[in-house]
């Protein structure tokens, strides 16, 4: 902690000195030909205190920092005199949403597709998330971005308006499901074929049906969905965390659902109308309704059960929130025909209930979490993908296997879990380079973000919006690395003290 | 955030250990199975070793050459090379392309790309004009030379001083390792591409200052892994043998270690490549690159980026042509690894 400390403040040292030095301040005064000239240049110099040294600066940027500790910072003005406070509570918000979101999101996806590719060692599927993690590792972020907002933004928001789905797009798509998940779920070859040909013909029916509906302007789940899903989510959970011989924890999963079920009905007009914290409170009243359902159904793996109910309980929270959404969908689009605007991280003044309200600025989120999240998911499923093996190949594993422990409980038990420990360093030390990649994408979608902040203030060589933009990556990358000491020391009890 | 050994890289620096692990033979895996089937991909499945011995550097070399991946990305890296260099020439030496970078001159048909494939023929303009009527394949040539060049100046740059630092740390610990190790940690709360910006903003826009600059901040992965290997290499008998016949640091250093740290440094050298493509054209993108006068690739998609719906191809040559670069940088140091790795090639020996 002392160390992550005093790194913070050589680092603040280090980057304040170096953008103080990276040009001239008043170079576009100095060649501007306007009559009062003299009075700008003597404004300026007052705000950025120019008559000072730099490390006179330095330490009236830090005192005001200090006040932090009374919850009282003061970072200062810029150079055109306005409070950077203010303008860095606004950035800051929308780029910790997205780069959050983006991290969440690639840690889920990545570290998924690498285990999965490490378990189907030199299948298509693997050969495919190989090839994919090359593919994008080597693609420039901006040319990404453009790419994105040319083709998933201006041409959905044509097809949006009258959509509909042309019989060789529904095969194509048919044709990739069933190609994924037949060499995902391997086996020889003609139970990939059945597989295969099984999945593609379900995707295609569904899409097909969807079309036939008018899915893609009146999307709904439903409550039959959403129970199937939450009910699919505590199956799944309880296979990975106990197998089949536990009915107990099953038996957990299915009451959190049917309490989730009557739970819908009780707070009906919450969920249709609700507010920022009559959601939060809904969510704490689910997770607290599901450690008790696991607590009196647990038996002797109270744990487990608490957990699993938790997971299901999030899950069946997380449908309900979809359904809800999709519900509002068209009257979104009622409100904004053309959905999803190319530039800035939500409408000024838009009006309406509140479920369109976070479609408005959710579509907005939805283009640059893709392109953040596709950068970090490379690295993620590569180094999961070679985590996994190596843990594979140990010893212990080979233990595992040869005692008759089935699959499952060797590859969840023995191998992940150790596999896990390199990827939470790895990720803590991504959400820097994260923040970077950040500011390259926020410029592309005109983001009135931190990444806005830090390239404005560069360029008018001004240390405040600089040094506000470093104090934010700054902390967010120190908090990353303790929370990563914590899991690490979560996931591995050797080097608990 | 210590000086931890047992960490991994960063990932993004080039140093991610891409290549597959080798699978071994285990009759309890279920992926017993898989490993009867031909591998296609095999490096070195035809080495006879019954019939000549080949030395450590003609089995590196022999491994290279069979790593298909690699074999293409190195011709398509050479192919685009020698097309920017020779196409519109270097300096004051003319190229076989008769037309420049720098004149205007009269659009016609919109600027449309004339670069057909089927029947293959090149055109008047094979990459269409720009909106001043610029022939705009000189100049995604003259964009790919200075792209080049930064990367592999700040490959090289960046290599030599990475490894001295790095060897210097390793070898002598004390003072120089403690910097090392807080300058790393520097990277960790401020972005690279943060730091990089504002050294680029002060080099003013010419390729070789930012090459420079770019050098400045890139070198300290490198540095940590080879710290990290002549850690465990002055700890070997050869060394201490060298010591003791009173052979002097430097070239214990240069000669007794450093050559076996060469596999490491080479493929990190590949891979810094790649990583620098990226990272200049982004801020040549951003604006604090590569400025007007002069161009790079992340310059021109900056530039046209808003001509994307009227003239698509000037958005899609540099960018396909940054992408086509990373790509086969990347396949390239993943083929070194496996040829100065063999552990971690796929291939069974």
């Amino acid at each position: 902690m002392g160390v992550s400390a005093l790194i913070l403040v050589l680092g603040s040292v280090f980057l304040f000195f170096i953008t103080v030095f990276s040009g001239d301040p008043l170079e576009d005064l100095r060649e501007s030909r306007d009559r009062n000239r003299e009075q700008l240049m003597e404004a300026r110099t007052r705000n950025m205190n120019l008559n000072e040294p730099w490390y006179v600066r330095y330490w009236m940027w830090a005192t005001g920092v200090a006040k932090c500790v009374t919850l009282n910072c003061d970072l200062g003005m810029d150079s055109r005199g306005a409070s950077i406070n203010t303008a860095l509570v606004n950035a800051a918000g929308s780029t910790l949403r997205l780069v959050t979101l983006a991290t969440v999101l690639a840690i889920i996806i990545g570290i998924t597709m690498g285990i999965l590719a490490a378990i189907r060692q030199y299948s298509g599927f693997d050969y495919m998330v190989t090839f994919l993690a090359f593919l994008f590792f080597s693609l420039p972020v901006f040319w990404v971005a453009v790419l994105l907002k040319e083709y998933a933004a201006i041409r959905f928001n044509n097809w949006i308006a009258d959509p509909s789905v042309s019989l060789t797009a529904a095969i194509i798509v048919g044709l990739l499901f069933g190609l994924l998940l037949a060499s995902l779920l391997g086996g020889d070859l003609r139970r990939k074929l059945l597989t295969g040909a099984t999945a593609a013909l379900v995707a295609f029916g569904a899409v097909t049906y969807f079309d036939q509906l008018g899915w893609w302007r009146q999307p709904a789940l439903g409550l039959g969905l959403v129970v199937l899903i939450a009910v699919a989510a505590g199956v799944l959970l309880t296979y990975i965390t106990v197998g089949r011989t536990n009915r107990k924890i099953l038996y957990a999963a299915l009451t959190t659902v049917a309490l989730g079920v009557v739970g819908t009905f009780i707070f009906n007009s919450w969920i249709t109308a609700p507010t920022y914290p009559l959601l939060l409170l809904m969510l704490a009243i689910s997770i607290a309704v599901a450690i008790a359902v696991g607590w009196l159904w647990g038996g002797w793996d109270k744990s487990i059960a608490i957990w699993v109910s938790i997971g299901t309980a999030l899950t069946f929270a997380g449908a309900t929130v979809m359904d809800q959404l999709l519900r509002n969908w068209g009257p979104f689009l009622d409100r904004k025909p053309r959905p999803i605007s190319t530039i800035g991280s939500g409408s000024v003044n838009f009006e309406g209930p509140f479920w369109t309200g976070v479609w408005d600025w959710g579509v907005q989120l939805i283009l640059p979490t893709i392109v953040l999240t596709v950068i970090s998911l490379a690295s993620y499923s590569r180094y999961t993908r070679a985590s996994m093996l190596e843990t594979i190949r140990q010893d212990y594993v080979r233990t595992a296997r040869s005692k008759g422990l089935s699959e499952r409980v060797v590859i969840t038990k023995h191998a992940l879990r150790n596999a896990l420990i390199p990827i939470t360093t790895i990720v803590a030390f991504d959400f820097a380079g994260l923040i970077g990649g950040a500011v390259v994408t926020e410029t592309v979608f005109g983001w009135k973000g931190m990444g806005a902040l830090f390239q404005e203030g560069l360029q008018r060589v001004d240390p405040g919006p600089v040094m506000a933009f470093y104090l934010v990556t700054g902390t967010a990358a120190v908090l990353m690395n303790m929370l990563a000491d914590i899991a690490y020391a979560f996931l591995d009890p050797r080097i608990r003290t | 955030m210590s000086d931890d050994n047992d960490k991994p890289d960063i990932p993004g620096s080039g140093r991610e250990h891409l290549a597959p692990i080798p699978e071994q033979v285990d009759p309890g895996s279920p992926q017993h199975v898989d490993l009867q089937r031909p591998d296609v991909l095999s490096v070195e499945k035809e080495i006879d070793l019954t019939q000549k011995s080949y030395s450590q550097g003609e089995l590196i070399r022999r491994r290279f050459f069979r790593h298909r991946g690699a074999m293409i990305s190195l011709a398509f890296l050479v192919f685009i090379t020698l097309m920017a260099v020779t196409s519109i020439g270097w300096g004051p030496i003319p190229g076989w392309w008769p037309k420049n970078y720098w004149d205007a001159s009269f659009v016609q048909d919109g600027g449309r790309p004339t670069l057909t494939f089927f029947p293959p023929s090149w055109g008047e303009q094979p990459f269409g004009q720009e909106d001043a009527g610029k022939d705009y394949f000189a100049l995604v040539m003259r964009g790919t030379q200075r792209s080049l060049t930064i990367a592999f100046t700040v490959g090289i740059l960046t290599t030599i001083i990475g490894t001295l630092i790095g060897a210097i740390a390793g070898y002598f610990r004390g003072w120089t390792e403690a910097i090392l190790m807080r300058v790393t940690d520097l990277f960790i709360v401020i972005p690279l591409l943060v730091l990089a910006a504002v050294l680029g903003q002060r080099s003013g826009g010419g390729i070789w200052p930012l090459a420079i600059m770019l050098s400045l901040v890139s070198w300290t992965g490198l540095a940590r892994l080879v710290r990290g290997e002549v850690l465990s290499l002055r700890e070997r008998e050869f060394v201490t043998a060298a010591e003791a016949i009173g052979t002097s640091p430097w070239r214990i250093i240069l000669k007794h270690i450093l050559p076996n740290t060469m596999g490491t440094i080479i493929v990190s050298a590949t891979l810094t490549i790649a990583a620098v493509i990226l990272l200049e054209s982004a801020l040549s993108f951003l604006g604090f690159g590569v400025q007007p006068p002069d161009t790079s690739l992340g310059l021109l998609i900056s530039t046209y980026q808003n001509s994307f719906t009227v003239r698509p191809w000037l958005f899609w040559w540099p960018g396909l042509i940054i992408l086509g670069i990373a790509l086969s940088v990347n396949f390239l140091g993943d083929g070194l690894r496996d040829a100065f790795d063999p552990r971690q090639s796929r291939s069974s020996d």
